[in-house]
This record gives C-alpha cells, structure tokens and sequence, in this order.
C-alpha cells in the first residue's frame, strides 16, 4: 500500500500493483500492439509499394509506435495504457500528485535497462525487492503503479426505502425499539443489509437470523406486525424503525 | 466513530458528489481555476471530504466508505496540491531553442566526462590500429567492409564514376534505419546511467574506440579528406547527440551515487527528471537531422560532391551547432533570473 499524508492531516492509502499484474498489463498492451500492425498490415504494405518513402516511412513508424505507444498512452491517458486499463491499473506520482510528462518520459526511456537481459526479469526482481513495487524506470521517475479503485458510497437509501414496514402500524412499540436498541447494534445491522450481496448465501441467512432473534427479544411486536416475515425482513423493518426521520413518523 | 452512519452520509453525500464532478472538470481543463471564488470553493469541499474521511478513519465497520473516502481525497489531493500544474501549453519550438540548450549547460559537466570518456576510448583506437592488431581490427570494426578493403581501396571504389546512382531509391529507407538505430543507441546510452554510470561509460568509450580506430586507419592511409568528407557531414550531429544521450545516463549516475548532495535518493531524481527527458529529447531531434543528411549528403563522394562542399558543410554545422548548444536560450535565461 502506498500511504500519503497530506497537509490536511489525513492520511490515505492506495493500493500498489504488483509485478505479477503489471507483467500482465504489459503482455495486453504487446497483445494491443500487434492486433494494430495485422489490422494496419494492408496500409503498410500500401506505403511500402510507395517505394523508398514508403519504406522509410514504414520503418519509422513501426519504431515509434514499438518504443513510444506506451509513453503517449500514459501521456495522453493519466497514466495507463490499454493493458492498464483493462486491470484497472495507473502510473502515478510517488507522492500522489499529477503525474508530470518527464516522469513518463523517462519510465519509458528506461525500459531498455528494465528489460535486460530479457523479459524484462532486471525491472521485475528490482520490483519484487522494492517496497513500493518500482522498477527502474519508476526509481528514476518518481512514479508508482497503482490499482484504480473503483468505489461509491454506501447505498443506505436505498436499503431502507421501498418496502412497507408493518412496524409502523405501532408507534409505542417503536418508540421501545429505539429506546433498547444501542447505536452499535443498528450500525451493525445497517452494515449487514448495506453489504447484503457481498455475503454468501449461506453466511447472510444465519447473520440475519441472529439479529432477527436478537430484536425480537428486545421487543415483541403482535402477530399481524410480525406475520409471514423473514428474518431478513425483519431486520429491515428495525432499521427504517431507528433510522428513519421523527419527521416522517 | 461516527454513531448514525446514515445522517452522516445523506448530510455529507452531496459535497463528496460536488467535489467528484468539480474534480472531473478540473481534470479535464474545462475549470477556471483562475476564479479565486471558484478555487476557494474547490478547496472548501476537498477539505470538507478530506474532515470526513479522518472522521471514519480508525473505524473498521466503514471499508467502503473509507475507500471511497480515500479515493476522492487522492484524487483531490492530485489535483489541488500538485506544484506541477501549468496552464502553459508545452510549446515545441520554445523547449528546442530555449530549454534544450539551457539544460545541456545547466548539466555541462555530464557532456564533458562524456566527451573526455570518447576520447579516451579513440586513444586507445588509434593506437590499437597505429600498433596494427588485426585481430583488434575485426573485434573494433563495426562493418565488414571496413576490415576488407584498406582505406585507399575503399575510397577508390566511392570515387569509380559509376551511371546509376547505388543510393537510388533506397535514400528514404536507409535514413530511417539509421535514425531508428542511433536512437536506440542514444536512448540505450542513457538509460545504462541506471547502472550507475558505467554502462554509459562503457558504452562512450567503445564508440569512442571504433571512432579513433577508423580515424587514424583512415589518416594514416593518407585519406584524411576522404575521412572529414565522408563523417563530418553527419558525424557534426551524430557524435555529439550520443554525447548528449552519455550526458544524461552520467547525470542519473551522478543522482544514484549522490555525489555533492545530502538530498536522499528520490529527492535527486526528482530535481533531474526534467533535464533527462529535455536531454533525450534534444538528442533524439539532433539524430533525426543526422539520419537525414547522412543518407542524402554524406554517402555521396567526389567526384558527385566535391570534398571541399562536404567538409565546409559539416564544419559550418558543427559550429552552428555548439554555437547553439553554449548560447541559445542565454538571454532567456538570464531575463528569467533577474
């Protein structure tokens, strides 16, 4: 993990990638490469009947789009490249700032040394041995690769609305819930039915059931209230219980 | 900890989602951060998420939200703090005219152990050919012809008149292969800098062998103006491109031992980044110029192309050249620092 504190005082952490999935990244964008000269081959050999401009042209072109498609797609992209987006990685600064055209200048550059003597084995044991997985391009550079986290926050909306809670056909007894129910315990719960997909099925069924049996000791509620629901729901009607606005009581 | 998670976010949510849609603008260029009440605002929600964030830290029930938390704080902090943002656009002609040269003299010393490390390898050149190894000749020779023929042959045979011009239709091709292939070597050079140095220093001193071997079997073979005819026109860009490419694989050994500075590791590479991409970048343009004459002007002998055209040429670029390395960009520079 990269961790940076910032003048705030608030420290942040992002996860490095490793050489293992930037070998990968870099095989896709080999992969990448070679799909565009066979898709382009027909314009190539278009130029090279063109005759010495052609072929020089040829030449050129394949030199630069071989040492220099990774560094304009970094320059150009925020750091990735095809191989990087695909595995949700990015080059970045090694103290969190915007990434600077000369540091991808010169990670690039330096693959010639990172790549000896072959597949690139120099650059990955210098990564493997190094604690914010940087090859030499990157020691030189000043860049790290990360992992893109791609996250949103907690969806407690729409956890809670949507569904009739037959609680609320008895205020006083939600008013009880309230009072016996700590802040931990309907954290807890929020977090449990905020998380619900992300648990096996076999885990979510027993963890509701637990705080199911755990509510209903606390206060019980009439058999109407109570009718034909799951444990699951149950836990739901206890949190809009405690969650929900006096307002709209 | 916060004790009601879900006030927490409705009441916080639509900042973290203002500061997110900022951000992309900012990240895009279409924000106007010249707006002092507009970056002022920008701060205030980077700061107000970066509170929230250290609100949630230490709390281990919220991974999500902290790494949606920590995921906009890095993003802002990016944004917001990097020292680098500038709203001028790169300008090519401006970094070639001015930037270049002011870093080839801002690192000098890089292009003169380079040039003194080339030189040292053309002693040993010379004398390994005035002493005549043969076997040294074949080991130095980068081309076969040249251990072949003696230098009188060779120039007997560019001089034969001949009707078809041997270059013809194959001009274009044979400049990108060398353009493609002094790159490399450029780049090669400065990137064995990771090796402390001394791969580009090795790297120096065997063209620096090959170049004083060819010399002096040239000159001692009374072709001394065949030899200024035939290299100067390109060589005037060529050898000193490489130089320049052994200039900046120098500085990065110079960074990575830390000679005369107590700055850590990073904090040196940091301080050289942009002069080692200026530097490579320069050579690159200067071999790009090279590949083009040595292709059409320096395969051409006299009779086609009397010597004394080639030679006055190449001196009048070599001299272009330097003048441009040592004073291009002075008057900028010195404006800048007053």
């Amino acid at each position: 993990m990269l961790t940076i504190a910032t003048p705030e005082g608030v420290t942040f952490s992002l996860p490095l990638a490793g050489p293992f999935t930037r070998s990968l990244a870099y095989f896709i964008d080999m992969a990448a490469l070679m799909a565009f000269f066979k898709i382009f081959h027909t314009v190539f050999q278009m130029l090279q009947l063109m005759g010495d401009v052609g072929i020089g042209l040829t030449i050129l072109i394949q030199f630069a789009f071989i040492n220099g498609a990774c560094l304009l797609s970094e320059l150009l992209w925020q750091g990735k490249t095809p191989g990087k987006k695909v595995l949700g990685l990015r080059v970045m600064d090694e103290h969190g700032l915007k990434l600077r055209p000369e540091q991808v200048v010169i990670r690039n550059l330096l693959r010639f040394v990172d790549a000896l003597p072959v597949f690139y084995a120099l650059g990955g044991t210098v990564a493997l041995f190094s604690s914010r997985s940087q090859r030499l391009g990157d020691l030189a550079a000043g860049t790290v690769v990360v992992r893109t986290v791609k996250s949103s926050p907690p969806d407690v909306e729409s956890v809670l609305a949507g569904k009739y809670n037959s609680f609320r056909d008895h205020p006083h007894l939600e008013a009880r819930l309230r009072q016996k129910i700590s802040a931990e315990e309907a954290q807890l719960a929020l977090h449990a039915l905020v998380r619900r997909d992300e648990l096996e099925a076999e885990a979510r069924v027993r963890l509701y059931e637990e705080f199911a049996n755990l509510f209903r000791e606390k206060v019980k509620f009439p058999v109407e209230a109570v009718f034909g629901l799951s444990d699951e729901q149950y836990v739901r009607n206890v949190v809009e219980t405690v969650f929900r606005k006096r307002s709209s009581v | 900890m916060i004790s009601d998670l879900k006030t927490f976010i409705e009441r916080e949510k639509p900042h973290w989602e203002d500061l997110e849609r900022e951000l992309l603008r900012v990240r895009e260029g279409v924000a106007d951060l010249s707006d002092l009440a507009y970056s002022r605002r920008l701060l205030s929600l980077f700061q107000r998420t970066s509170s929230d964030l250290a609100r949630i830290q230490g709390y281990s029930a919220e991974p999500e939200l902290k790494a949606y938390l920590e995921n906009l704080v890095g993003t802002g902090y990016s944004e917001i703090h990097s020292a680098t943002r500038s709203t001028r656009r790169f300008q090519p002609l401006g970094w070639l005219i001015h930037t270049f040269p002011q870093t080839f003299r801002r690192q000098i010393w890089g292009f003169w152990v380079a040039l003194a490390w080339t030189i040292v390898g053309m002693i040993l050149g010379g004398l390994l050919v005035a002493f005549d190894v043969q076997e040294a000749r074949e080991a130095i020779y980068p081309f076969p012809h040249l251990v072949q023929m003696t230098p009188s042959e060779r120039v007997a045979r560019e001089e034969k008149p001949t009707v078809e011009d041997r270059l013809a239709g194959a001009k274009a091709t044979f400049s990108a292969s060398l353009m493609q292939n002094n790159i490399s070597v450029s780049f090669k050079a400065m990137a064995f800098g990771m090796t402390y140095g001394l791969g580009t220093v090795l790297l120096l001193f065997y063209n620096g062998v090959v170049l004083g071997a060819v010399a002096l079997d040239y000159i001692a073979d009374g072709q001394t103006i065949f030899l200024l005819g035939w290299l100067l026109p390109h060589g005037s860009f060529e050898i000193p491109a490489i130089l320049v490419a052994g200039q900046a694989g120098l500085v990065i050994g110079r960074a990575l031992i830390g000679w005369g500075t107590s700055d850590n590791l990073r904090t040196r590479f940091r301080l050289i980044a942009p002069d080692l991409a200026t530097l490579a970048g320069g050579a690159a343009v200067m071999l790009v110029w090279a590949g083009i004459v040595e292709a059409f002007f320096s395969q051409y002998h006299a009779p086609v192309l009397p010597y004394s055209v080639k030679i006055a040429f190449g001196s009048i670029e070599l001299v272009l050249l330097f003048a441009f390395l040592f004073r291009s960009g002075a008057k900028a520079a010195l404006k800048m620092r007053n």
